[in-house]
This record gives C-alpha cells, sequence and structure tokens, in this order.
C-alpha cells in the first residue's frame, strides 16, 4: 500500500494517575480503509480512539491528521467524526434534531440540513421516526440514530468505539453487515474498536491487537489467524493449542518431547520457542500412525465438528474434527508443517516488534 | 402493582398530615371566611387585596423575591459549573462549605449578618479604612435583599449542581464531536439539559422568599413590611379573619408559582432535587 496514511499516531504514550495506559503507540490509518483495534477489556482501545477523536491529550507523541500535526486542534474542529460507546444522544432533543445538530451548529441551510437528514434516516431505515424522542426507541434504533447523526457530518473518518456491544447477538450481526456495507459504498475510513474477536475478523480490512496499551501486531484478519506474532494473539484470537517447544533446528520443532516438521527457519539452534497450532489443524490417524499418541477426554458436538479434548504428550490438546471419537478412544494425532505457527519467547517480541507492522 | 397490605405503613403519617398539614388548612380556611360575629363573608379577602399598605408590601414582596432569585441564579449556575469540574475529593469539601450555612442557628445567621453590614460593622470599618465614604444598608431594603440570597443560595445551588454533574460527559463531546463550539455546547446541550435543576432552585428559592417575613424582620428593622410580616402582624395584633384572609391569598400565590413551572415538559430523565451529600 503506497498510499499516504490519513491518520498517523506517532509514538503516543498516555497515563492516568501515574498508571501507563498506552505506550509508545505507533499506528497509521489509510484512507477508505476498516480498521479495527481489538483487545481484551482496559487495554486502551477508548483511549486511542478519545486521543484521535481530540477528546483526550496524549502525554507525549503526535497525532497527524494528513501531514498536519493536530495535537492541539480541538475536537469540534477535527475531521472526523464519533459514534459513541453508550451512543450519547441528545435525550432532549427528537431524532430529527440529533441527526440535524451537526448541520445546524454548522449553520448550513434549512433546505441542504431537511435534505440530509431525510437521506441519512432513510439509509439507516428509520424513516418516519423524525418527531420521535430517543428514549421511547430500541437499542438498535438509537444505534442507528447514532450512526446516522455521525455520517450525517460527512466525516473523512469514523470512530466507533464498540459500537454493538449492548445489541443482543441476531441484531449485531445484522448490524455488522450493514456498516460493512455502508463502509464500503460511502468510502469512508472507520476506525473501528471492539474486543469481540470474531467481531474483528470478520469486518476489517486490517485489525490491530493491542493488550497492556502495546500493539501486540497489526495485520489482515488471516494473517492475525493464520500467524499471530506472539502468545498473546494467539490465544486471544480463536481457539488455540499452545506450547513452549525448542526450536532443534530450521524445519524441525521439539514440543512435548517429539519432532514435528515445520516450515520455519531463522529461529536457531536449540532455542526455546512459543507454537501454537490451531484446533482444527490437528488431524486424527489410527493411534500407530499418529506423530503422537492421546486418549480422548470429552468431546463436545458442535454443529458442524466435535470438539474434543484429547490427553496426549502430557497435554491436554483441543481438536475440532468431523471425524467423531468415543471417550477413552486411543488416537493418534497429525499436524501438517505449514499449520504449525513457531513465535518468538516474549523477550524477544520486543526488538521484532516493530517489524510487524505490514 | 402496589401492596395493599403494606398500604398501613402510611397510617402514622396520614395521622400527621390531618393534625398538622389539613387542620390547619381548614382553620386559615374557616377564618378566612368569617367575619368576627361569625358569619360567612368575602370582606377579609376583598380587604385583603384593596388595602393600601398591602398592595405595596405584596409589590415589595415580589420584587424582593423576584431579585433574590434572580441573583441566586446567576451566582449558582457558573458555580455548579465550576463543581463538576472538580476532583471528587474537592468536590464534596467545596460543597460543604456551601451548605454549612444551613445547619446554622437562623438566629445567629441574622445577627452575622448584621454584625457586617451595621453603620459600624465590618463594611464600614472596611471602607472607611480605605478611606471611602460610609455605605448605610443594615435596616433597608438591601439587606434583607442579602440576607434571602445567603439564606436560600444553597437550595438554588444543590439542584442546580445534581443536573448538571449527571450531564453525561459523553454528551458534551458529542456536542463538539459534531461540530459545536464550547459555548455552543454550553447553549445547546448543558443549559437545555440543566433546565429541570434551574426550575426547581427557583421554585425552592422564590416560594421561600415570598412567604418570608423572618429575615425581613431581623435584617430590615421592623421598618419593610413584607406581605408576610403584613399576616404575621395581624395575627400577633389578634386579627385572625384579616390575617387569615391575607394569609390564603398568599398561599395561592406561592402554589401557583410553583405550578408555573410544572408546565415546562422539560425531560424528567435528569430531575432536580436536593440530595445533601
Ligand atoms: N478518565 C480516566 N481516569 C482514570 N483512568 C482511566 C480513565 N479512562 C480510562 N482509564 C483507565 O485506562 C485504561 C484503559 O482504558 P480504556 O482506554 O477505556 O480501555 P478499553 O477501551 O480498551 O477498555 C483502563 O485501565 C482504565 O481504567
Ligand atoms: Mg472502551
Amino acid at each position: 500500500m503506497e498510499k499516504n496514511p490519513i491518520i498517523t499516531l506517532k509514538d503516543i504514550s498516555l497515563s492516568f494517575d501515574g498508571e501507563q495506559v498506552l505506550d509508545k503507540l505507533d499506528l497509521s490509518i489509510y484512507d477508505g480503509e476498516f480498521v479495527t483495534l481489538l483487545g481484551p477489556s482496559g487495554c486502551g482501545k477508548t483511549s486511542t480512539l478519545r486521543i484521535i477523536g481530540g477528546f483526550l491529550t496524549p502525554d507525549s507523541g503526535d497525532v497527524f491528521f494528513g501531514d498536519k500535526r493536530v495535537n492541539d486542534l480541538p475536537p469540534y474542529k477535527r475531521p472526523v467524526n464519533t459514534i459513541f460507546q453508550r451512543y450519547a444522544l441528545f435525550p432532549h432533543l427528537n431524532v430529527y434534531d440529533n441527526v440535524a445538530f451537526g448541520m445546524k451548529v454548522q449553520k448550513k441551510n434549512k433546505a441542504e440540513i431537511a435534505e440530509t437528514v431525510d437521506r441519512m434516516l432513510t439509509m439507516v431505515g428509520l424513516k418516519g421516526f423524525e418527531k420521535r424522542t430517543v428514549s421511547t426507541l430500541s437499542g438498535g434504533q438509537q444505534q442507528r440514530v447514532a450512526i446516522a447523526r455521525a455520517l450525517a457530518n460527512n466525516p473523512k473518518v469514523l470512530l466507533l468505539d464498540e459500537p454493538l456491544a449492548a445489541l443482543d447477538l441476531k441484531l449485531r450481526k445484522e448490524m455488522q453487515n450493514e456498516l460493512k456495507n455502508m463502509q464500503k459504498s460511502l468510502g469512508i475510513t472507520f476506525i473501528y474498536v471492539t474486543h469481540d474477536q470474531e467481531e474483528a475478523l470478520t469486518m476489517s480490512d486490517r485489525v490491530v491487537v493491542m493488550d497492556g496499551g502495546v500493539i501486540q501486531q497489526i495485520g489482515t484478519p488471516i494473517d492475525i489467524y493464520n500467524e499471530p506474532q506472539n502468545v498473546f494473539v494467539a490465544d486471544f484470537i480463536g481457539d488455540s493449542n499452545l506450547f513452549s517447544g525448542i526450536m532443534v533446528r530450521d524445519l524441525l520443532v521439539n514440543i512435548l518431547g517429539v519432532d514435528f516438521p515445520c516450515v520455519d527457519t531463522g529461529f536457531g539452534e536449540n532455542n526455546p520457542v512459543d507454537v501454537v497450532i490451531r484446533p482444527e489443524d490437528v488431524l486424527l490417524v489410527p493411534a500407530k500412525d499418529g506423530q503422537i499418541t492421546g486418549t480422548v477426554t470429552s468431546l463436545i458436538f458442535k454443529g458442524v465438528h466435535y470438539e474434543m479434548n484429547i490427553m496426549a504428550g502430557g497435554y491436554k490438546w483441543l481438536v475440532h474434527s468431523t471425524k467423531m471419537e468415543p471417550v477413552g478412544a486411543e488416537v493418534g494425532l497429525c499436524v501438517e508443517p505449514e499449520n504449525i505457527q513457531i513465535m518468538h519467547k516474549p523477550h524477544s517480541v520486543q526488538q521484532e516488534g516493530h517489524g510487524i507492522d505490514e | 402493582m402496589t401492596n395493599k397490605r403494606n398500604i398501613w405503613l402510611t397510617g402514622p403519617y396520614l395521622v400527621w398530615i390531618a393534625g398538622f398539614i389539613i387542620l390547619p388548612l381548614l382553620v386559615i380556611l374557616f377564618y378566612a371566611f368569617t367575619n368576627p360575629a361569625g358569619n360567612f363573608t368575602f370582606s377579609n379577602i376583598t380587604a385583603a387585596v384593596t388595602d393600601i399598605t398591602n398592595i405595596k408590601a405584596f409589590g415589595l414582596t415580589m420584587l424582593l423575591g423576584f431579585l433574590a432569585t434572580a441573583i441566586c441564579l446567576l451566582l449558582a449556575y457558573p458555580l455548579a459549573l465550576c463543581l463538576t469540574k472538580l476532583k471528587i475529593k474537592q468536590k464534596s469539601s467545596v460543597i460543604f462549605l456551601f451548605i454549612l450555612p444551613m445547619w446554622m442557628n437562623f438566629m445567629l445567621q441574622m445577627v452575622a449578618i448584621n454584625v457586617i453590614l451595621e453603620d459600624n460593622g465590618i463594611i464600614n470599618m472596611l471602607l472607611s479604612s480605605l478611606g471611602l465614604p460610609n455605605m448605610h444598608i443594615a435596616n433597608t431594603f438591601g439587606a434583607i435583599l442579602i440576607g434571602m440570597v445567603y439564606d436560600y443560595f444553597p437550595f438554588m445551588l444543590l439542584p442546580i449542581y445534581n443536573t448538571v454533574s449527571r450531564i453525561d460527559k459523553d454528551l458534551i463531546n458529542a456536542s463538539k464531536d459534531l461540530g459545536a463550539s464550547s459555548f455552543m455546547t454550553f447553549l445547546k446541550v448543558t443549559l437545555p439539559l440543566s433546565m429541570p435543576g434551574v426550575i426547581s432552585g427557583i421554585t425552592m428559592v422564590f416560594v421561600p422568599a415570598i412567604s418570608d417575613f423572618a429575615i425581613a424582620e431581623m435584617l430590615g428593622g421592623g421598618k419593610i413590611m413584607l406581605i408576610g410580616n403584613v399576616v404575621e402582624m395581624s395575627f400577633t395584633k389578634g386579627q385572625y379573619f384579616q390575617g387569615s384572609g391575607l394569609a390564603l391569598i398568599l398561599m395561592l400565590f406561592v402554589v401557583a408559582s410553583s405550578l408555573i413551572p410544572g408546565d415546562d415538559e422539560a425531560e424528567a430523565s435528569v430531575e432536580g432535587g436536593v440530595v445533601l451529600p
């Protein structure tokens, strides 16, 4: 991607009452992309968004819009709009006036305001709700008003802070699709915050995985899932089997005392590494054919596949398979070399950390 | 559904209401429409509204009530805004400072104010030491006004502070996010959302202010007659019938002035009310 970033965060640090919330954060966001900040509660996602919106001033570091430094630009002058975690609709105004708020304070003419509000409410499916007070709307409808209100300002970038967290599962799926479609058709850059990894993987062009105020990995959903850069990412995204292993030499890793061929090189010889194997990548074979053998300890039917726990080599493997093996069965486990993901141990992550941004 | 079996729990309070609220009201009502001979009459009411001293006292009362309310509002609103910006620890001590006078004996408050305002009181001592001419404040309209503002200020501050501090910070952020400057945000979000508190504060200052007689007596030196003082005097002079007529009229005004803001359809989501910290 040779485009220039639309927003750049450089070396951003932030602390509250001596507690470090963001630590030397670097992040570039490109025009028209859907970027998701993903991480557990309290990892600093909202704070990052607020720094971009202008509601929080970082202790150090710079915020750029294009190549203009905007650290001192107040929120109302920034070309971004926010959808707040709890919607923050104005309770004293009806739906129409909520959506029209931004245009009214910018003194747009009446006809233009009416036309835009109408277009926005049509887009979010709330035409006819103009006169309703926001407190009479359901959570999903309030969410739509918040979206219409933010988009009515025609922002270059939309910031969304866990916008769907309060909705029930079905509605959430629906809104995920709608938001994604809106983003594509309007061509607006979305910076989306969530702690739901599935949501992040399905909606985003790029995912920024955060933990403890530090970016752990930036990449496409597929990269993040298939090639986690460290144990945190592997553990946070999807289900996984995590091992502490030894890189015997290039293309060979030892886990649980067994040598597994792999495709990774450059980790040195006999170096400790972290290894992740996804549950769907563990193949069940007859016991005599397995790279390692074990006993099925539990079995749950999940619809498309079975979820099994298999005790092998002193580790409880999580295995997803369409083949069913009864509890107590002796089975062999195999893993294709390309499905073994090798990662540096955490102390060396920092050295590598900055190279990850791709 | 209310639990009918527990309704007897309100019994003691109903007895209280009957004995100390309903009964006195009925007595006033009875006196107001009765002449000394014990016959029904409207003359107490007509006398109350036609007597020139009453009308003057009435005008003065309204003026005082209006001024005291306006001054309290102008002092309290900006203060409430500042208070919400303080850290929690500072907040409670500052609020404590402002409601402290409420816990002081009323007579003591009035004496203290007099000591400050007297012809040879603190203000004039300060003026003299600066070589400025002295001011005669004690026992004037101004003294009563100062006393009322002093006494009723917490009743304006607390409801406003309560509503302002309960406004979600993200509503303010959302307003700025949508392009409103701080001033516009105040006009379009903070002010309308704090109206319930403002209305509640106005009622809680205006109503006691127009029915006051004690502050006027203590700080007006008996020279300034408010409608409350006229009522009080009628009763101390034993003119129960005229006094009740006047009291009834005053009561109607009090009820009316607390009802007018009730028409306002201000959002009930943020309610004003006095909550002592
Ligand atoms: N206004 C604040 N004052 C003190 N601490 C705060 C404040 N806002 C956030 N924090 C702390 O900063 C950390 C990150 O918060 P936040 O950015 O909201 O995380 P997230 O959105 O990822 O859940 C949390 O530990 C939180 O307690
Ligand atoms: Mg958050």
